[in-house]
């Protein structure tokens, strides 16, 4: 029986959302492959938790409890994970396409001789080989690629959906096995994001401001109002060139490509490159004064009015709606 | 120290994408090419680290068809001492077999530090960076939005999704770019007029078996076309119901 691997990522000791995802459709393509599922955590976590993931799919859950491994080193992590997947012999790893996945994979892609496909939003298996679709060119095609011999995917998050494939059944949970950890990369400083601020790539729901907000105090606005709906504040990329929002909260086609359930936009036209990173959202809502503006008409809903008269009374009537 | 660049020339980002009639290709007529911008962050922190001092030259790597020229001589006009372009007309759409031939190349060169995008929006892999530091053997941070040099160490500030983190490393290494690192600059005058009498090395590669096949392009499903709810506040209320009860996202 060949065997895949899921590499699953903690924060703060427990799972992020992304990991019941992975396992979930590794199980099916583990399936479809006749292989099993094990599932690598580098890092520890509650034994119970661990045994949990049996419920997605896990066959068996292998943990890397070692004090190197609390702090993330690509290095560290790749040895674990690169071990750990020629232990198994593994046909297929899988990662989800977050920060880390995107980080780890090609590392272990290439320690591995293995092939590679990042960010895939769908994906079939046909005799014995793992087809997958993903975007390029921004999402502005969508490309099926087929993988020879052993792979590493990547997942896009949020588009797959997880579900409890064999409900309340406890996967074992044992011991990786650690090989020699060394890196020459040290890591000298880590400040983790003060505990309320969602990252847009994890949000649900994002709220992003665009030029139209005119200020960086105004954006305190969308703080309200995604604080209510535990949303993201995102902005497009005049807002972050002005200087009113950080790097980080970037959407579109140089900044995060992002998948929530809804996407609300302020103040922002819709221009070609912030589509590419929000296209894949489920809902789309647009707050924009210009009825003409390209968003208008690829939004699902929109409001068409000024955003400093609409917000305070959108965010009054979700707050009295909760 | 020496430092390599390596870049990727990419449709540019208001391009309307045209599959071709083989669904595979991309129809490239009349369609503008631009460097890859990931690859100008690049470009641009290697300029900085020429004039502090801390590197002595610049040499550009870029693999693709005979377009990639143009792209090689646009980072000439910002003056980088030299540009190498690896010549194939494949598509190439495997991250490692790309990594493969840059790692065959670069192996045999004096560097002290490799920049790249983190990214080329094109194929949006993000994989060639860590892979070509892996066959090097050599270290790569990914994603950074400051890079100091301080003799043979390097320290770079990147923003993970959990947090801000700062890493050190000997040189010599791999580090990828992100947006926020520094703001390219336009070539000036001078650097155009230089940039036209230099030469351009050409030199065919063959990428080695593929293990990715692209089997076919599509479009994606257009959206179905958009509700106004309404104008200014009146239509707040409306929104919310649909939201709640519609689409049932909220
Ligand atoms: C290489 C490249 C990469 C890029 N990458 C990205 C990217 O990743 N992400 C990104 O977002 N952009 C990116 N851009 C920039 C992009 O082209 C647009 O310039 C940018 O997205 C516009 O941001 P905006 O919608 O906030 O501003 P604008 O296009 O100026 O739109 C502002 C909108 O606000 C509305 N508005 C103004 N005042 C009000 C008000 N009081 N009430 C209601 N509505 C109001 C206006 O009607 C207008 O529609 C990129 C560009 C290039 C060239």
């Amino acid at each position: 029986m060949s065997n895949l691997l899921v590499v699953a990522e903690l924060q703060q000791d427990t799972f992020r959302k992304s990991v019941f995802e992975a396992v979930c459709h590794g199980k099916k393509i583990a399936k479809a492959l006749g292989a099993s599922v094990h599932v690598l955590i580098p890092g520890s976590i509650d034994k119970q938790q661990a045994a949990q993931l049996g419920e997605y799919g896990a066959d068996e859950v292998l943990v890397a409890a070692e004090e190197k491994l609390k702090l993330y080193n690509a290095d560290l992590y790749k040895s674990v994970i690169v071990n750990t997947a020629k232990q198994l012999d593994a046909q297929v790893v899988l990662f989800s396409a977050t920060f880390l996945g995107k980080d780890l994979a090609p590392r272990v892609t290439a320690a591995l001789d293995m092939v590679m496909a990042s960010d895939i939003t769908g994906y079939s298996v046909d005799g014995g080989n793992l087809q997958v679709v993903r975007p390029m060119y921004a999402g502005k095609v969508l490309a099926k690629l087929k993988l020879s011999g052993k792979c590493v995917i990547s997942l896009r998050p949020n588009i797959f959906g997880a579900e409890k494939i064999n409900e309340g059944q406890q996967a074992p949970v044992k011991d990786a096995q650690l090989p020699a950890l060394e890196s020459k990369v040290t890591v000298k400083e880590f400040s983790a994001k003060g505990g309320d601020k969602l990252d847009v790539a994890d949000a649900d729901i994002i709220i992003t401001g665009g030029r139209g907000l005119r200020s960086a105090e105004n954006f305190a606005m969308l703080e309200k109002l995604a604080a209510l709906l535990n949303a993201a504040v995102g902005a497009t990329r005049a807002a972050v060139d002005s200087d009113w929002r950080p790097h980080g909260d970037q959407v579109g086609q140089t900044g995060k490509v992002v998948s929530p359930k809804l996407y609300v936009m302020v103040g922002a036209s819709g221009s070609i490159q912030h589509w590419a990173g929000m296209s894949g959202s489920k809902c789309i809502v647009a707050i924009n004064k210009d009825p003409n503006a390209p968003i208008i008409q690829r939004a699902d809903y929109s409001v068409v009015g000024d955003l400093f008269e609409i917000l305070p009374v959108l965010t009054a009537e979700i707050e009295k709606n909760r | 120290m020496k430092i390599v660049v390596c870049l990727k020339q990419v449709p540019d980002t208001e391009a309307n994408i045209k599959i071709g009639s083989d669904q595979k290709s991309v129809v490239e007529a009349g369609m503008k090419f631009i460097i890859n911008p990931f690859d100008e962050f690049a470009i641009e922190e290697a300029l900085k680290k020429r004039e502090a001092g801390t590197a002595e030259s610049i040499t550009v790597v870029a693999m693709g068809p005979e377009r990639t020229r143009d792209a090689l001589r646009s980072s000439l006009e910002l003056e980088v001492n030299e540009a190498l372009h690896l010549v194939t007309e494949d598509d190439c759409i495997d991250g490692l077999a790309v990594a493969k031939v840059l790692a065959e190349q670069i192996k045999s060169m004096d560097y002290g530090l490799i920049l790249m995008g983190k990214e080329a929006i094109d194929d949006g892999n993000m994989q060639v960076g860590p892979m070509l530091g892996e066959l090097l053997g050599i270290p790569c941070i990914s994603l950074a939005t400051r890079i100091d040099i301080e003799g043979d160490k390097v320290t770079v500030k990147r923003n993970t999704d959990s947090g801000v983190e700062i890493l050190e490393s000997p040189l010599p290494c791999i580090i990828t770019c992100e947006k926020g690192l520094n703001e390219p600059r336009y070539p000036s005058i001078r650097g155009k007029m230089k940039a036209k009498k230099m030469e351009i090395p050409q030199q065919n590669i063959s990428l080695g078996t593929a293990g990715v096949e692209k089997i076919s392009m599509t479009y994606p499903e257009a959206r179905s076309g958009g509700r106004v709810i309404g104008e200014g506040p009146d239509a707040v209320a409306e929104l919310v119901r649909v939201l709640k009860e519609e689409a049932q996202v909220i």
